[in-house]
């Protein structure tokens, strides 16, 4: 298939910088896929984000080798809009990317921006809402919503716009963890029906375990490639990183600190469990 | 202050269009000045209390308006009441004097500024900020054709009134988080209250930039590229509530021309 995303040898030096913020990054994401992209601060995260959707303009720093193409469109000033129509971005700050007066008014600002006429806004901002399930607040100020609220609003100004690629640029780390889990869960339920793309940016593990596919960056190079499973045993590296290490592993550690031997496998915290209740099972 | 207070209510007043309060307030506000004797002044005192009831908000809002500028008021009455030359000299100290024109001057200012008051006061009371940001945008529109930016007039203007209570929250917290480290607000000479204030403001300024770096960031991503070339999302649109207001107002002012040359 072909690759929806495709990032080759991509640097990029921000102005003044010393290095470059991205040293020779290459991926591909292939269509219906769930990538995660995780890394210390600084590591590049955002500025690979910014550059698949063109918005680190050249005031800001240079591309200084390679390219990318988005939805088989390459990035460049000819086709940097028509990009930004295939991908919608959730930023980190819920308050600062609320742009309208009102939730069904920041839901339909994508779309006032694309000209679609009236009749079809007021019928896709519905349809928006009801797909995040937030009908009850079309006429709401964005003072009287929650932060899980306001990411489940820019959410819904993703659906209304229809993109094939939902980009979650540390989407929930200003959440509580059960505005957390409401974001994730949503996002999942969006992949499914509507075969979207999803490329996340964080710093949660519970949100990078999601994915099909991790992709771990540090000082702007691609440092490791895998699935979960592999990524997430490698507890040593990952600490290294700047990174948590996952519940399940952190248990299988202090096991083996004890003198009982576990797996090298990957478990979830369930697979975790039913692993215990049968280890000392004598049927 | 009520400036910018809304009460949501659903009365008549309520549900005219945004354009019609707000021209009609500023027509009001100049009719006021045609009143020039009793008669007037009771009919447009009579006028403006019976919005009140069709609005259905109560005259404590109104007082309270008031009170905010009580000094304002105060001060004007008395200026006309002491230094107005003319009629009857009733009572005089020095240059102070007060004459039955003075006294007269002095009602009429009073009676203005409390119509007035009233006015912009069940403007704002009635009718949402965002309803009043659309109700600019569309008044303005003619002006679209001498290269004024009204769209990226009227989305400042709505971007500022949605960042209101966000960075009213941000000020509160910003004044807590600088009590806490011991920053003391609001007392001490005038000099001193100053300077508690930069350990205010400089955060609050530095915040609004990023808080505008990423609002703009947001608004690239999601592909606005400027004023032209947009829809819009809400419309305004006129019924029969505005079509009586407009002919209540030229009524007034028919009546107002006759009855103030009588």
């Amino acid at each position: 298939m072909e690759p929806v995303i495709n990032i080759e040898d991509l640097s990029f030096r921000y102005r003044d910088a010393e290095q470059d913020a991205l040293r020779h990054v290459s991926m591909s994401i292939q269509p219906g896929e769930w990538v995660a992209i995780i890394g210390r601060n600084g590591s590049g995260k955002s500025t690979l984000a910014g550059n698949i959707i063109g918005l680190l303009e050249p005031e800001r720093g240079q591309v200084t080798s390679g390219h990318v193409t988005v939805s088989g469109l390459p990035l460049d000033d000819e086709h940097v809009w028509d990009i930004r129509d295939h991908v919608g971005v959730v930023f980190q700050n819920p308050d600062n990317q609320f742009v309208g007066a009102t939730v069904a008014d920041d839901i339909a600002f994508g779309m006032e921006n694309r000209a679609v006429p009236r009749e079809e806004m007021h019928e896709r901002v519905a349809a928006a809402l009801t797909a995040v399930n937030m009908s009850d607040f079309a006429e709401r100020e964005p003072a009287r919503l929650s932060g899980g609220q306001k990411q489940r609003v820019a959410i819904a100004g993703i659906v209304a716009q229809a993109p094939d690629i939902i980009i979650l640029d540390e989407a929930t780390s200003m959440l509580d963890p059960a505005g957390r889990r409401e974001v994730i869960d949503l996002v999942t339920q969006l992949q499914h029906e509507r075969h979207m793309t999803v490329l996340s940016i964080t710093h949660d593990l519970s949100e990078a375990a999601r994915a099909d596919r991790i992709i771990m960056l540090a000082h702007g190079e691609v440092a490791d490639v895998g699935t979960p499973a592999e990524i997430f045993t490698r507890g040593h590296e990952l600490a290294d990183n700047g990174l948590d290490v996952p519940y399940p592993e952190q248990l299988k550690a202090a096991l083996r600190g004890r003198g009982i031997q576990v797996p090298n496998e990957y478990f979830t915290e369930k697979g975790l469990v039913d692993y215990l209740w049968t280890l000392r099972s004598t049927m | 202050m009520l400036l910018g207070r809304y009460i949501p209510g659903n009365s008549p007043v309520h549900q005219l269009d945004p354009r019609t309060k707000l021209l009609g307030c500023f027509y009001y506000i100049g009719i006021v000045f045609l009143a020039n004797n009793w008669i007037t002044y009771a009919l447009l005192f009579v006028l403006t209390l019976g919005l009140l009831p069709l609005a259905r908000v109560r005259l404590g809002f109104f007082l309270r308006g008031l009170r905010a500028i009580m000094f304002l008021i105060l001060f004007t009455v008395l200026l006309q009441l002491f230094f107005t030359t003319g009629g009857h000299v009733w009572w005089q100290w020095g240059w102070l004097t007060v004459t039955s024109k003075g006294v007269l001057n002095a009602v009429y200012i009073l009676c203005r500024l409390v119509l007035i008051i009233f006015a912009s006061t069940l403007l704002t009371l009635t009718t949402q900020p965002l309803g009043l940001a659309d109700a600019v945008e569309s008044i303005l529109k003619p002006l679209k054709k001498i290269h004024v930016p009204v769209t990226e007039l009227a989305l400042m203007l709505s971007i500022a009134l949605r960042f209101v209570p966000t960075l009213m929250d941000q000020t509160t917290k910003t004044m807590n988080a600088q009590r806490a480290r011991g920053v003391d607000f609001g007392s001490g000479g005038p000099i001193k209250q100053l300077k508690s204030i930069v350990p205010l403001f400089i955060p609050l300024f530095v915040s609004a930039f990023s808080m505008a770096d990423d609002l703009a960031t947001a608004m690239e991503a999601r592909g606005f590229r400027g004023g032209d070339g947009r829809t819009r999302y809400r419309a305004l649109a006129y019924h029969r509530g505005d079509v009586v207001a407009a002919i209540l107002l030229v009524a007034v002012t028919v009546v107002l021309i006759v009855l103030r040359t009588h």
